[in-house]
């Protein structure tokens, strides 16, 4: 319901996150990745961000060299993803501070934490970045 | 040990994954890793445990398999350190999922964790339950839920809103606990919780009535004055995005107001200020603005009517509309596919942006734009729109021609308005695309071509013209074949000339050269080259004069490797050389098709292709089980509706039967409705003679595959000189019947049935005119009571001689007819000899119903033709 997964893929098609909210086996997971990469890599910049793929929508939007993706319900409105990917974003971007693709990767288990301090089972649960980092930093400190 | 600095060791495989050139060393490197991590499970290493498993997760997420490391998460989890348990908590979501059986493992560590003194640790229970719970596990910790809901943190409080709601989607039963609670959590003032109880109750409204019914009445005015404070409270720090506070809970609280309001008056009511506020005060220079503009022109829409409103949200559709950013427009023409079914004028009025969207760039706008347009179009408007699609056919991309193509030619069907712009409009389109066309659509066309008796010779001089231009799309050809078999005379003569046409001549010879193209043609498929066959054949009998020539091309396939060419040309060949006789009735003009009973069938096996427009109610004559009903959610699959490959619904597609294309039994179709063409008999099958009880027979529709209709209908026909021609006619399957006609004379050996003892029947005088008697004596094989031996002997009552003499049976349904060769075509005159003809009959309804039979006997005498026909009513019960 409502929002399907999340990816963070590369310019060159690699993964760097999934969260997933529906069941997929791994092959599927992998068919799917590259499809929808391949579909959202070969936009330019003038097209729209929202690409309509099997019975779902993609949204997506590219911070540098990389393309964070959201796969929402047909009902789900759009715009509203679309803030909620450069939310994402920017939470992200306060706790690492200048977040890049490298602190992702390195930190894969704190970026997670994130995520599912936003969204559980599939629907937004926090939007203000204070309650979301938190947890994250309570974490940090007594580690 | 800090557990979270990961130490080097997952740096280090992060780095090392990285620096692999090739896949294959990548996968090495991972699987050295694996092999490592297993050992270390193995060992039970409790310091590296967390460390394993970040790397555990790595991998997955690069698409390893590791349900080795399952185990690991659990044993995490029940460890005691918090950042053991969140990191077993977090591995639990990314590697296993709700149908691992392992899970239920984790029942009992969840059930404490919930009730864990520390709140975080119960936040981290609660997401986990929220991601992957199973029904089972739903159903026990359902009642820990219940009670976090009430819980004093309102962290915990938010968590325990969503994880119900993946309770009640797992076990619905458990809803009606959730809804007291869920209604109080509406009046919560920390966002985070606000949000979470809106869904929870969206999610409740969806899931059971009673709880939509329970909110409407109670919560309606709390939720009204909730968003008028959000859209009115001042600049807040921690949910401001763009300027506005907490979109998202606007949008949220929009989408609960949507669903309450739908279909309920006096909610609706209570929503339209601030409605009305948020719609004209939200700005829209941002993103954050024009989302919250887009929910709330959507509950505008779906809520009961209130003109005003309405005049604002279309405003507001308009401005989207010609906004420059593509993201803006895409959500404006999804607003649009809404508000047709509100307001059709106003949608109307963009017309013209929709069609420049069409040809916009962007996929996305593209083909939002072309379902807009399949909405729009009415009688009024379908030509202009048609031929603006159809100028577009030409540029589009490939990915796009089957969708456009399959778009244009449903609305050109629905709404022609008149058969000659109906074919022109499918002639440009298959000239385009016709590769791209599904099969019904050209056996539709052919059918409005036979049915559109007028325009015939217009049609066959288009179909050759664009047939000399290409061969290339090869339903064009399949046509144009077609036609030109049938009315080749037309084509010729210049019959039936229009205004507007252009004269052209062609020669006999220049029609059998096409015909002879079309066979050639390497590119073109077997079911063209077979259908080429049979228009020679056809006009073979036209043109007389091409048919030495016709002939050798024919001939030229008897030795082809493809069974289906060989055997046409072989039997066609045959007919040919030794029984010209009957060519000319073989190959006379096909009967006008009956168009409703393919539009039903049709219908029936095939989806329309857009969910808000009505499907084409109809109600199959001949029952067919496969519902009308499209697929709705698939908007976007239009190569998922073909019917299914069962014999019944090939019944759908029963030109192609006609055409005697297909190998599978072909249901012949009926075309008496309409009084035939040329006035002598009815054509049922191709490729056999059939009786035509229909210029007499009072239930005209001789209709195979309607059994809604009186099943004793007497319906298929037989070939009087196939010996082995097998009818199956059953009662049972409704659909389809008839078998494939084989046109092979005698020369296959039928040994005669010899009449074993059995019971006997006395002789039957089956039928008497005063030029002809024919007596039938019965005998049957004592296994096998359900069929009958009849041997038929004619006598010939008048002076004369009779020549070339013929008879033919049909038999209703459920009886199934084999006629052995007669044993001569001469019947001389006065009773001075007899021909006798064997005749096996099988009653699948033995009992039931009792034989019945329709007669035709054709002969020459005195250099006349003569017919006569009759029924047989009188055959003993119990045969």
């Amino acid at each position: 319901m409502g929002i399907r997964f999340i990816l963070m893929v590369n310019k060159q098609g690699q993964t760097r996150l999934a969260q997933y909210y529906e069941w997929l086996t791994l092959e599927e997971r992998r068919a799917l990745e590259g499809e929808i990469v391949r579909k959202c890599l070969a936009r330019n910049e003038q097209q729209c961000s929202f690409v309509e793929h099997r019975n779902y929508k993609i949204v997506y939007r590219r911070y540098a060299s990389l393309f964070f993706l959201v796969g929402v319900d047909n009902d789900e409105n759009e715009l509203a993803i679309l803030e909620f990917i450069h939310l994402l974003v920017e939470t992200m971007d306060r706790h690492f501070g200048n977040v890049c693709e490298l602190d992702i990767m390195f930190h894969l288990e704190k970026a997670h934490f994130m995520l599912e301090e936003m969204v559980m089972n599939g629907c937004i649960v926090e939007t203000s970045k204070a309650n979301i980092l938190t947890p994250v930093q309570l974490l940090e400190k007594t580690s | 040990m800090n557990p979270f600095s990961s130490g080097t060791r997952l740096r280090e495989m992060i780095r090392a994954i990285r620096a692999c050139k090739t896949a294959a060393e990548e996968r090495a490197v991972v699987r050295k890793e694996c092999a490592a991590i297993r050992a270390a499970i193995n060992e039970n290493d409790q310091d590296y445990r967390h460390r394993n498993l970040a790397k555990l997760m790595f991998i997955h997420m690069l698409g390893y398999p590791t349900h080795f490391g399952q185990m690991e998460c659990l044993k995490l989890i029940a460890s005691t350190g918090f950042p053991e348990k969140r990191i077993g908590y977090l591995g639990l979501m990314l590697l296993l999922d709700e149908r691992q059986e392992v899970l239920m493992l984790v029942t009992n560590s969840l059930k404490q964790d919930l009730n864990h003194s520390n709140q975080y640790i119960v936040g981290l229970a609660l997401c986990a339950l929220g991601n992957i719970s199973s029904a089972e596990m739903a159903r026990d910790l359902a009642p820990d839920v219940e009670r976090l809901l009430q819980f004093r943190d309102p962290n915990i409080r938010k968590k325990a809103a969503l994880c119900s709601i993946r309770i009640i989607k797992k076990v619905p039963d458990l809803a009606e606990n959730f809804m007291n609670p869920a209604s109080s959590l509406l009046k919560e003032k920390h966002h985070g919780v606000l949000i979470t109880g809106v869904q929870l109750c969206t999610d409740l409204c969806k899931v059971s009535s009673e709880a939509l019914e329970y909110f409407r009445e109670n919560c309606i005015e709390g939720l009204v004055k909730t968003l008028r404070d959000i859209a009115n409270s001042p600049y807040s720090p921690e949910y401001d995005i763009a300027g506005i506070t907490d979109p998202f809970l606007h949008i949220r609280l929009l989408k609960l107001l949507r669903i309450l309001g739908q279909g309920d008056a006096d909610a609706s009511d209570c929503m339209t200020d601030i409605l009305a506020q948020v719609a004209s005060r939200t700005e829209s220079n941002k993103n954050a603005g024009n989302a919250i503009l887009y929910e709330c022109v959507e509950t505008i829409m779906s809520i009961e009517d209130n003109g005003g409103l309405r005049v604002l949200a279309i405003n507001i559709l308009g401005r989207f509309l010609s906004n420059r950013d593509n993201n803006i427009r895409y959500v404006g023409l999804n607003m649009l596919m809404k508000a047709i079914m509100v307001d059709a004028k106003a949608v109307q009025r963009h017309r013209a942006t929709i069609l420049e969207c069409v040809k916009d760039s962007d996929a996305s706008i593209q083909k939002r734009a072309l379902e807009l347009v399949y909405l729009l179009v009415n009688e009024s408007n379908v030509k202009p729109l048609t031929k603006e699609l159809i100028e577009y056919l030409e540029v589009s991309d490939q990915e796009f021609k089957g969708d456009i193509t399959a778009k244009i030619c449903s609305l050109v069907e629905k709404f022609s308005p008149a058969k000659i712009w109906y074919i022109d409009q499918m002639l440009k389109v298959l000239s385009e695309a016709g590769n791209f066309v599904k099969d019904e659509v050209w056996h539709a066309l052919i059918i409005v071509i036979s049915n559109a008796s007028d325009l015939h010779g217009y049609t066959v001089r288009a179909l050759y013209r664009v047939f000399q231009a290409s061969t290339e799309q090869e339903s064009l050809v399949r046509v144009a074949v077609w036609c030109v078999g049938e009315y080749g005379d037309m084509l010729v003569n210049n019959v039936g000339m229009l205004d507007i046409e252009e004269p052209i001549t062609v020669t006999e010879s220049d029609a059998v050269d096409a015909m002879e193209v079309a066979i050639k043609c390497q590119r073109l498929g077997l079911t063209t080259k077979a259908m080429a066959l049979i228009a020679l054949f056809k006009l073979s009998s036209r043109f007389p004069s091409c048919s030495e020539r016709i002939k050798d091309i024919i001939v030229q396939n008897k030795r082809s490797l493809v069974l289906e060419l060989q055997q046409r040309s072989i039997e066609f060949s045959c007919i040919l050389q030794k029984h010209q006789n009957i060519r000319s009735a073989l190959v006379e003009r096909m009967p006008i098709l009956d168009e409703k009973t393919f539009s039903g069938r049709k219908a029936g096996s095939l989806p329309t292709a857009v969910s808000t427009s009505s499907i084409i109610p109809c109600n199959l004559p001949n029952g067919i089980g496969k519902p009308a009903a499209a697929p709705i959610g698939d908007l976007l699959d239009l190569s998922s509706d073909d019917a299914p490959p069962a014999p019944v619904s090939s019944g759908g597609d029963f030109l192609q039967d006609l055409l005697g294309v297909d190998l599978s039994p072909a249901s012949a179709p009926s075309g008496t409705s309409q009084s035939p063409k040329t006035g002598t008999d009815v054509l049922l099958d191709l490729l056999s003679i059939g009786t035509s009880p229909s210029v007499q027979s009072s239930s005209s529709a001789i209709d195979i595959l309607s059994s809604s209709h009186d099943n004793k209908a007497p319906v298929s026909n037989l070939n009087g000189l196939a010996s082995h021609s097998s009818l199956s006619a059953n009662a049972t399957s409704p659909a389809s019947s008839a078998g494939m006609m084989d046109l092979l004379d005698g020369t296959g050996a039928i040994t005669q049935k010899h009449e074993e003892n059995g019971p006997a029947y006395p002789s039957l005088v089956a039928y008497e005119s005063s030029t002809l008697r024919m007596t039938f004596n019965f005998s049957r094989q004592p296994g096998n009571p359900q069929t009958t031996f009849i041997q038929a002997t004619f006598t010939n009552l008048s002076p004369n001689v009779y020549n070339d003499f013929l008879f033919q049976a049909a038999v209703p349904k459920f009886l199934q007819l084999h006629l052995d060769p007669a044993s001569s075509n001469t019947l001389p005159a006065s009773g001075n000899g007899s021909i006798t003809q064997c005749l096996k009959v099988t009653n699948t309804q033995h009992g039931k119903k009792s034989l019945v039979m329709r007669i035709r006997i054709a002969y020459k005498t005195n250099d006349k033709d003569v017919l006569e026909e009759g029924q047989i009513n009188n055959f003993p019960r119990d045969l």
